[in-house]
């Protein structure tokens, strides 16, 4: 770094330190609009695994197999297991956590998945590619249940709804770690 | 890059010279540009004819930089790598909204228009897609489908600590979610204190309004960060006091290791570099070579990129081209003088925090061989055959 770099470098790290000053120290602008509570209700439509987000309603694995059978059984196979698409259903390997050992073990909701919730939020929020936004919020606890249930995480006789759905237990749950790298 | 060139001027000779045999006798010798008149101005600029760049092709779903072809620092932002999971949107800027809501004192929308009324903030960063090494390559494969999914940009936009402050974002918020306004509606977690950090909005990019592929008209943008937290077409940001375990933050883009265990919210991508010149399909000439090629970490910035020219057994320090900025592409470069012979040429980076790019074998060893593909940074290098033909040094992966 030669002296021109040095004094640039300086000059800029003083900059960032005076904008950085200024945006701590600086009180709302004024710019831009209260949002409406229909507004807000209109595009909120997320999930966490509390349950927060889970709207009214409730599915089972039956009435969901139909649907997938209409809506999914394209892209991901007749049970879930054949793709093309991502493979979905698989309960096995529960034990072990050996997806770093064989690239050959597909990542299912059953082995993989470590929220149940997820499946929800997910399918309402993006499937299917081919008509996103087009299934009624039943038919995601619908879908939601058979896929359940076909990973052998929930009873055929299920009913998943905003209280059943965040109390399903993961198996890959535990084996999930926080990144610990430091930044 | 001379050898590209060099390449290119050799392939258009042959052209001139097939179409010279074609026409006979009657083809005139090629126009002296001195003596004649070139053509007028136009309002969009064009590349030259003999330099048609495009990007590396990766399927309907991503796209990647042709880094073999490129110099410098800066992408172009035409060549800027692309990668979505519901296709490119078509969004009219005049109806754009960002809704931030939840854990503030204010639930608030912004324009476009608003969002450009905000001081403004501009940084030359890098964006890497998480899932960016091609495992399966042969050697027939250049820089850009080796690791095409990097590139760099000067962006432009508006600090995310300003729209917090404008929100009132509660000092209880520990996460914000970022969706987008795309046929996914695609989500991510986000800790607040990226925002605190360095995270912005960004509506321009190299100069002008983002493109559609990087995220028409906003996109969240978190330096050094893995490009799938980038939220582009960014529509709406809820705070909360815990992540919201999308699909992507779970059972995609979370990597296996071989102790058992599945790494998740793996932010900050690690040093990596790539000589982009020599590569594939480059060949040399004896004498004098200049190795370059980019290095990057979302640790902030290069501290050094060492070159081997024999495999990984010696190692030497290149040249980093100044300035060297934080969280963005660096170019290194290195003089080499090839006298013949078979030789694997390399590249190693080692970033300020002092962490040095992993062997394949070492990264290997802690991931596993079934590992996913996210945050796959390993030494890579080409071979310079004893003809000077360049290839990928081929390496399997488990």
């Amino acid at each position: 770094m030669n002296r021109t770099h040095r004094a640039l470098a300086l000059a800029s790290s003083l900059w960032l330190c005076a904008l950085g000053g200024v945006v701590a120290a600086q009180a709302p602008l004024g710019i831009g609009r209260r949002a409406t509570p229909a507004e807000i209700a209109a595009w909120d439509d997320d999930v966490r695994p509390d349950g927060a987000g889970l709207p009214a309603g409730s599915g089972t694995p039956a009435a969901g197999a139909t649907l997938f059978a209409a809506r999914c059984s394209r892209c991901h196979g007749a049970t879930g297991k054949e793709g093309p698409n991502d493979v979905l259903v698989g309960a096995q390997p529960r034990e072990g956590f050996p997806f770093a050992k064989d690239p050959a073990i597909p990542h299912t909701i059953g082995n993989y998945w470590p929220y149940a919730t997820t499946v929800f939020d997910y399918i309402r929020r993006a499937m299917p590619p081919d008509a996103p936004g087009s299934l009624s919020d039943t038919d995601v606890y619908n879908l939601t249940a058979f896929l359940l249930h076909a990973n052998e995480l929930v009873a055929a006789n299920a009913v998943i709804d905003a209280t059943t759905l965040p109390t399903v237990v993961m198996p890959a749950r535990p084996h999930f770690v926080r990144d610990t790298r430091t930044p | 890059m001379k050898l590209t060139r060099r390449e290119l001027l050799a392939g258009a000779a042959s052209t001139l010279a097939l179409t010279a045999t074609a026409a006979a006798q009657s083809t005139p010798a090629p126009i002296d540009p001195t003596r004649v008149r070139g053509r007028a101005a136009r309002v969009l600029g064009q590349r030259a004819s003999t330099e048609p760049l495009q990007r590396v092709g990766r399927g309907a779903t991503a796209s990647g930089t042709p880094h073999e072809a490129l110099m410098g620092i800066i992408t172009p932002a035409d060549l800027h790598f692309e990668r979505h999971h519901g296709g490119v949107p078509d969004i009219d800027p005049a109806h754009y909204s960002l809704l931030i809501h939840g854990m503030v004192e204010r639930p608030m929308v912004f324009t476009l228009a608003d969002l450009k009324r905000f001081p403004s903030v501009s940084r030359i960063h890098f964006l890497e897609c998480s899932g960016n090494l091609n495992r399966t390559a042969g050697p027939e494969t250049t820089a850009g489908q080796l690791a095409g999914l990097t590139s760099t940009s000067e962006w432009t936009g508006v600090a995310l600590s300003a729209l917090f402050k404008e929100v009132g974002v509660s000092p209880k918020a520990t996460w914000f979610l970022a969706e987008g306004m795309d046929a996914a509606k695609l989500t991510r977690s986000i800790p607040v204190s990226k925002a605190r950090d360095d995270a912005f909005i960004a509506y321009g990019q190299n100069g002008e309004p983002i493109r559609p592929e990087q995220g028409y008209p906003a996109r969240l943008f978190l330096p050094g960060w893995e490009g799938n937290t980038n939220v582009k077409w960014l529509r709406r940001i809820e705070l909360s006091d815990q992540p919201f375990m999308t699909r992507e933050e779970t059972s995609k883009y979370t990597e296996p290791f071989a102790n058992g265990t599945a790494r998740m919210f793996s932010f900050a991508m690690d040093a990596r570099s790539l000589i982009t010149s020599p590569s594939f399909s480059g060949t040399l000439q004896r004498g004098p070579v200049e190795i370059n090629g980019i290095a990057w970490t979302g640790a902030g910035t290069i501290r050094r990129v060492d070159v081997s020219t024999d495999g990984g057994k010696s190692w030497h320090a290149a040249t980093l081209q100044e300035p060297v900025l934080s969280k963005a592409h660096t170019r290194f470069r290195y003089q080499w003088n090839w006298t013949g012979g078979e030789a694997v040429i390399m590249s190693r980076a080692v970033d300020e925090s002092g962490y040095m790019q992993p062997t394949r074998a070492a990264l290997l060893a802690l991931r596993g061989p079934g590992t996913a593909t996210y945050h796959l940074n390993p030494i890579t290098g080409w071979v310079v055959r004893a003809d000077g033909r360049v290839f990928y040094n081929e390496e399997a992966w488990g």
